[in-house]
């Protein structure tokens, strides 16, 4: 690469005049890129805005029957309508609120804080089995949430919890949740772990710092952006999980808001007017989606890490 | 610290030495720990178990030793899997064919994800135009579909695919009422007759509305990748190139196209892999149907233990998707490596 670019640096003064009247876009064309990216934004705005517009529905139809971005007579009654009961079971969109709440963070906390020290050993030290604990966790994470199902639903079933088992409750779908997430948790906090020079751990080793302080004092501030990143795709997990769930959870008090929505959907749902379900959709979305808006440089930095590793 | 430097002066002893190593090594266990007796506990204990289940005719009966017609669960040998493999499930499910599954498992991924990268690289292209005005605007518009969760997109979709108040149809009709044609009713998600058969498999019209949602969720992460890789191009290449009269058609196919592979392939190759497994999306737009036709394996692995409870069967799949998926990528990777250089 940098071989080509040398090459022909000679011959670029000479012609000069003509690459810079190039470098500016003609009107012509400005115009012309100009609709295409509109329409692409079109395009990606085009779900949400019917979203957006169907929640604001006062009319309280049960199905949309025209495109309107601000329906006649705009209200957030769909919202009161969703906060009050969002389905036919008897809890408050604030009960499933803080159930997802409650397997969002508990995942976030639990993966991160059990994954870093995992994670700063795959970096750093050569261990004997090094290799084969990677490969280990490289492998479950090959396999998809669903993959392991069967075994978690049938397992977390035989251990007895209150008059229930553990499977039943929002406890077990957490465990089910991390017995994925903690390997990527790992496996993402490596990525950005071996980015980070090792001059600093050196020299506080040199000055005499224990592999404890290395860890504690030098280590885990450097790497405090990639926790946050972690953390939060561990929180977007719990958040919007969906499949382990509906699987496990029988009790409506410990039901989620993705179970919530899924209930609210289409043709499942003659009873639920439009507006609520659309009202729902972006109360889940909202609160997840403006994070990630704040993260997203290291969340796709990361994200791209990985794949390249 | 006048110690510490003086021993780093002086080389240690076989002792010291085997002492630091084992000190380092001793805290590497420590760190490892917590972590790795969770896993595996939750983790590969499961996964162990699940390679025993699929051994065992374990069903609904062998789920609660306590009750009074609690059945031990049988070895059966490879029986689990010779029945996926024959489409013969202990609970008939109609319409499943294990091959049919993958077939379309793999069509599906292999459709997919060449739209997001060609779509991804052109728009990435199109952004990085110099001059072009409001670029920030579009790129804080293009990540939507990113920071969306995939569950609430696809039950979105899927109320926007309805046949009847669905957004699609009604911007369809309203398309059409301007040329004097009657309101669109596309049953999109229910209408059965596939509307290409390529070889065994059916493809109907919910394929096609769940590769519409799936491209329209999937090419802004390859803008995103393909964006950055494009920035760390030199113009000097560009500049080069047009002294020497490339067109700009030539310049994209001899410059950009070879310099963003090594940067789209990985990326690809992450695609590839969530695409095979989207479970949400399928489950929630079209829940693999009509009549089991858009249904993938993780869809059929979900379904053989939330509708038919056969945990035992469910293994068995599981194990087989497993299999599949690392047949799959070691395949993608050998791909990769085989064109890893560009230059060549």
């Amino acid at each position: 690469m940098a071989t080509q670019a040398t090459t022909h640096t000679p011959a670029r003064t000479g012609a000069q005049v003509r690459i810079s009247k190039k470098r500016d876009l003609s009107l012509g064309k400005q115009v012309l890129y100009q609709a295409m990216l509109l329409a692409i934004a079109f395009i990606v705005l085009f779900p949400i805005l019917w979203v957006v517009s169907l929640s604001l529905d006062p009319r309280n139809i049960s199905r949309p029957t025209e495109l309107n971005l601000i329906p006649p007579g705009a209200s957030f009654k769909a919202y009161q309508a969703v906060m009050d009961k969002p389905t036919n079971n008897p809890v408050t969109f604030t009960q499933l609120a803080f159930n997802s709440l409650k397997l969002g963070a508990g995942i976030a906390l639990f993966s991160v804080l059990i994954g870093v020290s995992a994670a700063y050993v795959f970096s750093r030290f050569d261990i004997p089995g090094r290799r084969f604990l990677m490969l280990a966790v490289l492998t479950v994470l090959m396999l998809p949430a669903i993959g392991t199902i069967a075994p978690l639903f049938v397992l977390l079933n035989k251990v007895p919890l209150g008059n229930t088992s553990l499977r039943d409750s929002l406890l077990g779908v957490g465990f089910a949740i991390i017995s994925g997430a903690l390997p990527f948790a790992i496996w993402n906090l490596k990525g950005y772990l071996d980015t980070i020079p090792r001059d600093l751990e050196e020299a506080g080793r040199i000055d005499g710092a224990s592999h404890n302080q290395v860890f504690f004092q030098i280590i885990l501030p450097l790497a405090i952006p990639a926790l946050a990143v972690t953390g939060f795709l561990g929180f977007l997990t719990g958040w919007t999980e969906f499949a382990l769930s509906w699987q496990f959870l029988t009790h409506p008090t410990d039901f989620t808001l993705s179970m919530a929505l899924w209930n609210m959907t289409g043709q499942y749902a003659g009873q639920v007017p439009w507006s609520n379900f659309a009202a729902m959709s972006l109360l889940v979305a909202a609160p997840v989606a403006v994070v990630y808006l704040a993260l997203q440089k290291y969340i796709i930095g990361g994200l791209t890490l990985g794949s390249v590793k | 610290m006048a110690a510490i430097t003086k021993e780093r002066l002086v080389p240690p002893s076989g002792f010291r030495r085997r002492w630091n190593r084992s000190s380092a090594t001793r805290t590497a266990w420590l760190y490892l720990a917590p972590a790795f007796i969770i896993m595996g506990i939750i983790t590969f204990y499961p996964l162990f178990y699940q390679v025993w289940m699929s051994l065992t005719n374990y069903g609904i009966a062998s789920l609660n030793p306590n009750s009074p017609r609690y059945v031990e669960p049988a070895f059966v040998g490879v029986q689990n899997y010779a029945q996926i493999f024959t489409g013969e499930l202990p609970v008939a499910i109609a319409n499943f064919n294990f091959w049919n599954v993958l077939a379309f498992n793999l069509l599906w991924t292999f459709t997919n994800v060449p739209f997001h990268v060609v779509i991804g690289v052109l728009i990435a292209v199109l952004l990085n135009v110099k001059g072009l005005w409001f670029k920030r605007f579009y790129r804080a518009i293009y990540i939507l579909p990113i920071v969306l969760p995939s569950l609430v997109i696809a039950v979105v979709w899927r109320n926007m695919f309805d046949s009847q108040y669905g957004a699609i149809n009604q911007a369809l009709s309203a398309i059409a009422r301007l040329f004097g044609g009657d309101p669109v009713t596309v049953r999109w998600m229910e209408q059965v007759d596939p509307i290409i058969r390529l070889g065994p498999l059916p493809l109907p019209l919910s394929y096609f509305a769940l590769l519409i949602c799936n491209i329209w969720l999937g090419w802004p992460f390859m803008t995103i990748v393909a964006t950055g890789a494009l920035q760390s191009i030199p113009g000097d290449l560009y500049e080069a190139a047009s002294i020497d009269g490339a067109s700009s058609r030539q310049s994209f196919f001899k410059i950009t196209v070879p310099l963003l592979r090594p940067a789209m392939i990985p990326a690809a190759v992450y695609g590839i892999v969530a695409t095979f497994n989207l479970f949400n999306l399928i489950y929630l737009m079209s829940s693999g149907g009509p009549l089991r036709q858009t249904e993938i394996l993780v869809t059929t692995a979900y379904r053989l233990v939330n509708e038919q409870r056969l945990y035992g069967s469910a293994a068995a799949f599981s194990v087989i998707i497993f299999f599949v998926l690392l047949g799959l990528t070691l395949v993608t990777n050998r791909i990769t490596k085989a064109t890893e250089r560009y230059d060549a």
